[in-house]
């Protein structure tokens, strides 16, 4: 296979696979400062227990986080050379800044937030969980205003086709970064949402009732219906501010061939691509020009208008569809199980068993709206700078084929094992109560030698 | 020249990334080591090496992540001159840490009957991350070639690197536990000492041959002269550390930060030795570190924020090894 393909699966799986983990230890950690503060104000040891079940998903994802990370960091070398040589001047103090201001905070208190409970004071240790959690959400502040300056690079000029910084703040606050961070913390704020519910709602399900267990589930249950229409919302504005600045990926989205007024919004079609057009589209008339332009007439870009520099349309036209269709199935089941919550207290069991269906949803939803962004992008790397071919590496296929084997072999088994011991630890914690192991100990205290 | 920051600036630099390396080998070293060392010890030993570490690991890797960072916005074009030339064995050990890393985690949280798949996860990853960096420096040294005598080389520092951290790791234990488990860390600490030894031996050696230019740079006075300190040093450490394990553990466990102490030691001189071969070469013969250096103006404001954080850094870094200091014990949430 070419080259070309390989690394860009190769990275693909990669962002994928590390995506996953920061997604929920983000959110996570902030859920698991509230639990800890809920305790300390009420005293109420239910808080508490959510606190003890909770921070080992986090010590678990954070584990995943941080390893696939690691490999994330030599992929620009060894897949994309020409990335770091054309933008490097760019790319590289804000990848610096990201290492020395969040990861060293993050992986440094980790250990006091995750062993240090019984060693420091109750305040040390809660500053521990916030500095933690504070980090991540820096580290996902540096990465996405690199990742919004691909997208739509500002406040830099080309000398001898190399890219020099002018202006520091144009380039971090560049105009899709707002956009981006909001909706990528409100999605890891969903993904955590959903998680806490549905493992809550799994040990609902096999009998496990306890105060903890109810709050979480409330919890999770209360969060998701806040945060997702206020996600949709979030999204419109991003869609208009891509739709300003990079008006093929809009059109690719909508899979809009033809530029024109009053377009409508599909919800199917197989985009064909070589005959440069959809079959099978079902739509609703005037739809897109509505929702990007907020009149019925308004003019919509189409992919015509953008022959030989335009994504591939299939991709991306889907992904972006799984994830509103994602969202808009969020709206309903949040809102439901909310309601229901606040009228009888308790879930019906076919809604806890949905819960449970859609634990892993903010997953699928956060990848789909990744691949709507970067297959979005193509075919150029940093737009209007860099194209993608342009950039990698001249390392044999063979060699990028094989690592790719490996890599996905391991992934894939890491995943299953995440995800089983995810549900392992759900039924644990549905055990009755251990009696003389102490109120707090679990099962991943080393017992010293003597 | 200090007029020019397009001349000083990637000096800096260059040596920010040699610091953060060198701390990167001293301080993951040990936790790798400890890992090497997992066979053969019993079920509640390997808790306790686990948890001689288990705080620390994750701020130790992210010098890793520092220093492979510096290369890639210090160095740009050498970073992907070097990592193009290094894809197998770093493919290898980002594995290596992978499965570490996690086994961490998975061991004290999986099924019962799992929990030995993991160490043995935690053991091979260790392994595998250790011998792919030494494969890595073997090759760093004879120039990035891919030949069959510069692949045994490689081989061969490989095998010495796993010995080198399999040694700090020992000499970790040495402090961190008491007992049965220290006495073998003792034991152990000898055995690697003396691979690490070798390792010593054959790369001082086969350096100055890698090419003439480094030749010329340790055998013409009076640079022969200033460089003696550095081998007579070295000797002496490794003598020093080898009658003191001898003695180990004493009466009030006293002494017995001297193996640890005397590893780093060592790592320090062989990598002051690489770096004088090397100077000022980034891409062994091929490209200097002034060549490869980013633009002054992101140096510059990576500069300012690298002398404002990094202190910051080593001060929590310290106040975490003082909450978890003394002797290892359960590591509770
Ligand atoms: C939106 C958030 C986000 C995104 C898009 C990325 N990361 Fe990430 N990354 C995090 C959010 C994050 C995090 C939340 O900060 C993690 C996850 C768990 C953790 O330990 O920190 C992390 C860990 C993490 C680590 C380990 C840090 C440590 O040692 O503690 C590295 C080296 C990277 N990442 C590098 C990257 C690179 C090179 C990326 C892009 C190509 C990338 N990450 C995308
Ligand atoms: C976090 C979630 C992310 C996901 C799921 C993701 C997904 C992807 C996918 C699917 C591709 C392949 C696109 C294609 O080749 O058609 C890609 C490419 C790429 N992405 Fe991302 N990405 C993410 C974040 C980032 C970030 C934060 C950066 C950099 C700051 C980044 C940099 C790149 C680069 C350099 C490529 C390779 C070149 C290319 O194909 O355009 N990505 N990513
Ligand atoms: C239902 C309404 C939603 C709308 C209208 C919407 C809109 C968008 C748009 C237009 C993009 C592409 C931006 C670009 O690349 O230029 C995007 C990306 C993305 N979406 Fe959504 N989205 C919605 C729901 C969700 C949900 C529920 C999640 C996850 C829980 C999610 C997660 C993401 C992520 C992670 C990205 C990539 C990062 C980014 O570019 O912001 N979205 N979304």
């Amino acid at each position: 296979m070419d080259p070309l393909i390989l690394a860009r699966i190769q990275f693909a799986a990669n962002i994928s696979f590390h995506i996953l983990f920061p997604t929920v230890t983000i959110a996570l950690g902030w859920v698991l400062v509230y639990f800890k503060l809920r305790y300390s104000r009420s005293r109420d040891l239910k808080w508490m227990d959510a606190y003890q079940f909770w921070v080992k998903v986090f010590a678990l994802s954070f584990a995943l986080g941080v390893v696939s990370g690691i490999t994330m960091s030599f992929q620009f070398g060894t897949n994309w050379p020409g990335y770091m040589e054309r933008v490097g001047n760019i790319a590289g103090p804000l990848l610096a800044y990201e290492v020395l201001t969040a990861f060293f905070l993050e992986a440094v208190f980790l250990g006091i937030m995750l062993f240090g409970f019984r060693r420091v004071p109750g305040a040390v240790h809660t500053a521990a969980t916030l500095l933690v959690t504070f980090g991540t959400t820096l580290s996902a502040f540096w990465i996405l205003a690199l990742n919004s300056w691909m997208q739509t690079p500002a406040g830099f000029e080309m000398r001898d086709g190399v890219a020099h910084a002018t202006d520091w703040a144009a380039i971090i606050f560049n105009p899709s970064f707002p956009y981006r961070l909001a909706h990528m913390l409100l999605a890891s704020g969903l993904t955590v949402a959903f998680l806490v519910a549905g493992i809550s709602a799994y040990r609902w399900l096999r009998g496990d009732r306890e105060p903890a267990v109810m709050a979480a589930l409330r919890t999770g249950v209360a969060m998701a219906a806040i945060l997702i229409p206020v996600q949709i919302y979030a999204g419109d504005l991003h869609g208009l501010n891509t739709l300003e600045h990079q008006p093929q990926k809009v059109a690719a989205m909508e899979g809009n061939w033809q530029t024109g007024p009053a377009r409508p919004l599909l919800l199917f079609a197989w985009p064909d691509e070589a005959a440069r057009t959809n079959r099978f589209e079902i739509g609703i008339p005037s739809g897109a020009s509505l929702i990007l332009t907020h009149r019925a007439d308004g003019m919509v870009p189409g992919l015509d208008d953008y022959v030989g520099n335009h994504p591939p349309v299939a991709p991306v036209f889907f992904a972006f569809r799984i994830m509103v269709g994602i969202g808009l199935l969020m709206l309903a089941v949040s809102w439901a199980a909310a309601f229901l919550l606040w009228r009888r207290g308790d879930l019906p069991r076919p809604m806890v068993r949905l819960l449970v269906a859609m634990t892993f949803s903010g997953w699928a939803a956060t990848l789909a709206g990744w691949y709507v962004t970067e297959i979005g992008r193509q075919p150029w790397l940093v737009s209007g700078v860099l194209q993608t071919h342009e950039a990698v590496s001249a390392t044999p296929a063979g060699m990028v084929g094989a690592t790719l084997a490996l890599y996905l072999t391991v992934y894939a088994l890491l995943l299953t094992a995440y995800m089983a011991t995810l549900f392992l630890l759900a039924r644990k914690g549905a055990k009755p109560k251990e009696i003389d192991t102490g109120p707090t100990t679990h099962p991943n205290a080393f017992v010293a030698a003597e | 020249m200090f007029e020019d920051p397009a001349q000083w600036l990637p000096l800096v630099f260059a040596g920010l990334m040699g610091l953060s390396i060198l701390i990167y080998v001293v301080l993951d070293g040990y936790d790798l080591g400890v890992g090497i060392l997992f066979p053969g010890t019993s079920e509640a030993e390997k808790d306790r090496m686990v948890a001689s570490i288990g705080p620390f690991w994750d701020a130790n890797e992210t010098w890793l992540v520092l220093s492979v960072g510096l290369l890639l916005v210090a160095f740009p074009v050498a970073h992907g001159a070097i990592l193009g030339q290094l894809y197998l064995p770093v493919a290898i050990m980002l594995v290596g840490l992978i499965l570490r890393g996690v086994a961490f985690e998975f061991r004290a949280k999986a099924e019962p009957g799992w929990k030995e798949t993991w160490d043995r996860a935690f053991f091979a990853g260790s392994l595998m991350t250790a011998l792919s960096q030494g494969f890595m420096l073997g090759l760093y040294v004879m120039g990035l070639e891919h030949g069959p005598a510069t692949i045994a080389f490689a081989l061969l520092t490989a095998i010495c690197v796993a010995a080198g951290y399999a040694f700090v790791g020992a000499g970790w234990l040495i402090i961190k536990t008491d007992g049965e488990l220290q006495l073998r860390a003792v034991r152990l600490a000898r055995l690697a000492l003396l691979l690490t030894a070798v390792g010593f031996l054959a790369i001082s050696a086969a350096t100055p041959f890698v090419s003439p230019r480094i030749f010329d740079k340790w055998f013409s006075m009076p640079a022969t002269l200033y460089l003696a300190p550095l081998p007579l040093a070295a000797g002496t450490l490794f003598a020093t550390v080898w009658l003191v394990l001898g003695r180990l553990p004493a009466a009030d466990d006293r002494f017995r930060w001297v193996p640890f102490a005397g590893a780093a030691g060592i790592f320090v001189l062989a990598f002051a030795g690489l770096a004088y071969s090397f100077f000022p070469f980034i891409v062994p013969d091929r490209l200097t570190i002034v060549d490869a250096a980013a633009a002054p103006e992101s140096l510059r404001i990576i500069l300012y924020g690298t002398l404002f954080v990094l202190p910051v850094i080593l001060a929590y870094s310290a106040f975490s090894y003082w909450v978890f200091r003394g002797k290892a014990t359960r590591l509770e949430y």
